[in-house]
């Protein structure tokens, strides 16, 4: 079901109205009409203007933040502003670091995941119901709880100065959710399918990667997703291990982008900050059709 | 068959990895978390058996009983934002905008994509009184004439500032989630009820709020359970600020284990937070999970 072709059915039009004298009837359907105008402008205006201000914001010299009025538009389109966060704030460095721990997460977790949930959805064995239960019991563990043993588990191991303490915790974190959804698709694909394939002489391993990877492809796009933008955003996680600057990510980075001035400079400020913002939203809108299509896979059959 | 499915070295090949990282990462630092909140100090200083002193302590702690009040607040305010914002979008979604209703629903979902750092920093822009008036006072100023507002001042007025930014934040996830959910209603029993009578807000109430309890009550569940651990969009908006004024639980352990090195007894405010989302969680389970048997 593809909520961009909107499923709802016919039935839900006022198809059996109480017939109403006719300019009663009007009267109330023009208000009805401007009132649902006026609520979408509302909305319209209450999701735009943050962004378009930061927009327009952003290209506007430290000069006019201090003595300009605040509705006044740039006067030109200056980069200067882009170029400077770009890079005084290293955000080059800090979308590498994001980049390189959100993919190397994403990627095992979906490794690791997907082979659990085959294990656990497809194949036959005693206890796996409790083994799911156990997997799946880390929804309920909040990151601060874990924080503090890994941070100590990492130090002893030598790698605290290192990507790999965030990549290993996001795995660890991740794994739950993945195991969860991913063993419910594998359930929801015929047995017979698997059980096909076993006659055909396929062992395991072939009917995991022939017939049963192929039929969750959708799914296991969706749960990459999923993982890939909380990854992303994630603060607590990246910040507690940023041992050192060259370790940022691009949230810490944002987050010390004032201190590293003595006084706030806005242009380049807010420069950085739509840098961000339009970069994930760019990325939303090309993947905007299977992001919808998860959730309500998730929401309904999950 | 029994052979290919039941393949021991294979169960062990597709298994083993997910559950080494889980308990690795997940399990072992949990018990190891017991264990720190009977002990003071940090691995930098040195450790000490205090037994239930943290425990005493949690329950004595002034800033704990703050910040708990902080948390639960906010947990309480933002799930019924979060539910109610979210029906009233789905059911604009369902019922007005009918099938044109893709574009809003692209357009209201899209914050929940944005890195909540950069949202923080944004609206403590906008709410923002110096260099100049931001957005929101100047408009508050032109169209009503208030005298510009330090929003991040008092307590109160930080939290206003919150709870709108992380309603801009999340509302469009529960709003589709939630449209999902109404959409599975069948459409049978909605025409059978309105050539009933059943119309508008009748309608809604008698039969569509009813038919979507399951659904509400797994959006309670999840939202309480992400706003009662909020984290980030408050250190990046004020850092829980004036003083702890606007510092939610999550906060404070992690200042007390990191700027403060005793993660004994932010062990011990960790679990207090794990405490609370399990038994809330349970509460609305229940108590939710009760009424649709009766109903």
């Amino acid at each position: 079901m593809t909520l961009a072709q909107n499923p709802v059915p016919a039935t839900y039009l006022p198809s059996s109205r109480v017939p109403a004298s006719r300019s009663h009837r009007r009267a109330a359907q023009i208000s009805r009409t401007t009132m649902t105008r006026l609520l979408i402008a509302l909305i319209l205006i209450v999701e735009i203007y943050p962004l378009f201000w930061l927009l327009s914001s952003s290209f506007k010299t430290q000069n006019a933040f201090l003595t300009k009025p605040l509705w006044d538009l740039p006067t030109s389109l200056d980069f200067q502003n882009y170029s400077s966060a770009w890079t005084t704030a290293h955000l080059l460095t800090d979308a590498v670091n994001s980049i390189t721990v959100t993919l190397s997460a994403v990627v095992f977790i979906l490794v690791f995941g997907s082979g659990a949930a085959f294990a656990l959805g497809v194949m036959v064995w005693k206890g796996r119901n409790t083994v799911l239960l156990f997997l799946v019991g880390g929804l309920m563990v909040p990151a601060q709880l874990i924080l503090l043993p890994l941070f100590e588990i990492y130090y002893k191991v030598g790698v605290n100065d290192t990507l790999l303490p965030m990549i290993v915790t996001y795995i660890g974190e991740g794994l739950p959710l993945t195991v969860f959804l991913m063993a419910t698709y594998f359930r929801s694909v015929p047995q017979e399918l698997f059980e096909a394939c076993a006659l055909d002489g396929g062992g395991i391993f072939r009917c995991f990667f022939s017939v049963g990877l192929p039929m969750v492809r959708n799914g296991m796009f969706t749960v990459g997703m999923l993982m890939f933008f909380s990854i992303f955003n994630d603060l607590l996680v990246a910040l507690t291990f940023n041992t050192k600057p060259s370790l940022s990510t691009v949230q810490v980075g944002l987050l010390n982008f004032d201190g590293q001035y003595g006084t706030v400079s806005y242009g380049p400020l807010l420069a950085a900050i739509s840098i961000v913002i339009f970069a994930m939203l760019a990325l939303y809108l090309v993947l905007n059709k299977q992001i919808m299509k998860g959730i309500s896979a998730g929401a309904v059959k999950g | 068959m029994r052979q290919v499915f039941g393949n021991r070295k294979a169960l062990a090949v597709f298994l083993v990895p997910a559950l080494v990282v889980y308990v690795g990462v997940i399990v072992v630092p949990v018990g190891w978390s017991f264990v720190y909140s009977l002990f003071k100090g940090s691995p930098a200083s040195g450790f000490s058996f205090t037994g239930l002193n943290n425990f005493r302590q949690l329950l004595d702690d002034p800033t704990v009983r703050q910040t708990l009040w902080v948390t639960v607040k906010y947990g309480l305010v933002m799930t019924v934002g979060q539910i109610v914002i979210g029906y009233l979008l789905a059911l604009l979604y369902l019922f007005v905008l009918r099938r044109s209703s893709t574009f809003i629903r692209t357009l209201v979902f899209f914050p929940v994509v944005l890195p909540t750092v950069a949202v923080s920093l944004l609206f403590a822009q906008l709410f923002a009184i110096s260099p100049q008036l931001g957005p929101v006072d100047s408009l508050l100023h032109s169209a009503a004439g208030m005298q510009p507002l330090d929003w991040f001042a008092t307590g109160s007025h930080a939290f206003v500032v919150i709870v709108i930014m992380d309603l801009w934040r999340s509302v469009g996830l529960f709003a589709v989630v939630i449209y999902v959910g109404l959409i599975d209603i069948p459409g049978e029993i909605l025409e059978s009820a309105r050539i009933d009578g059943a119309h508008g807000f009748g309608l809604v109430r008698r039969i569509v709020v009813p038919m979507s309890r399951p659904i509400l009550m797994a959006s309670m569940i999840f939202a309480l359970n992400a706003d009662l651990k909020v984290f980030d969009s408050i250190l990046a908006l004020n850092n829980g600020g004036p003083g702890t004024a606007t510092t939610p639980l999550n906060l404070y352990m992690y200042q007390t284990s990191f700027l403060y090195n005793n993660w004994g007894y932010g062990a011990a405010i960790a679990l207090l937070i794990t405490a609370l989302c399990l038994s809330v969680t349970l509460l609305v389970f229940f108590s939710l999970r009760r009424d649709l048997t009766k109903g």
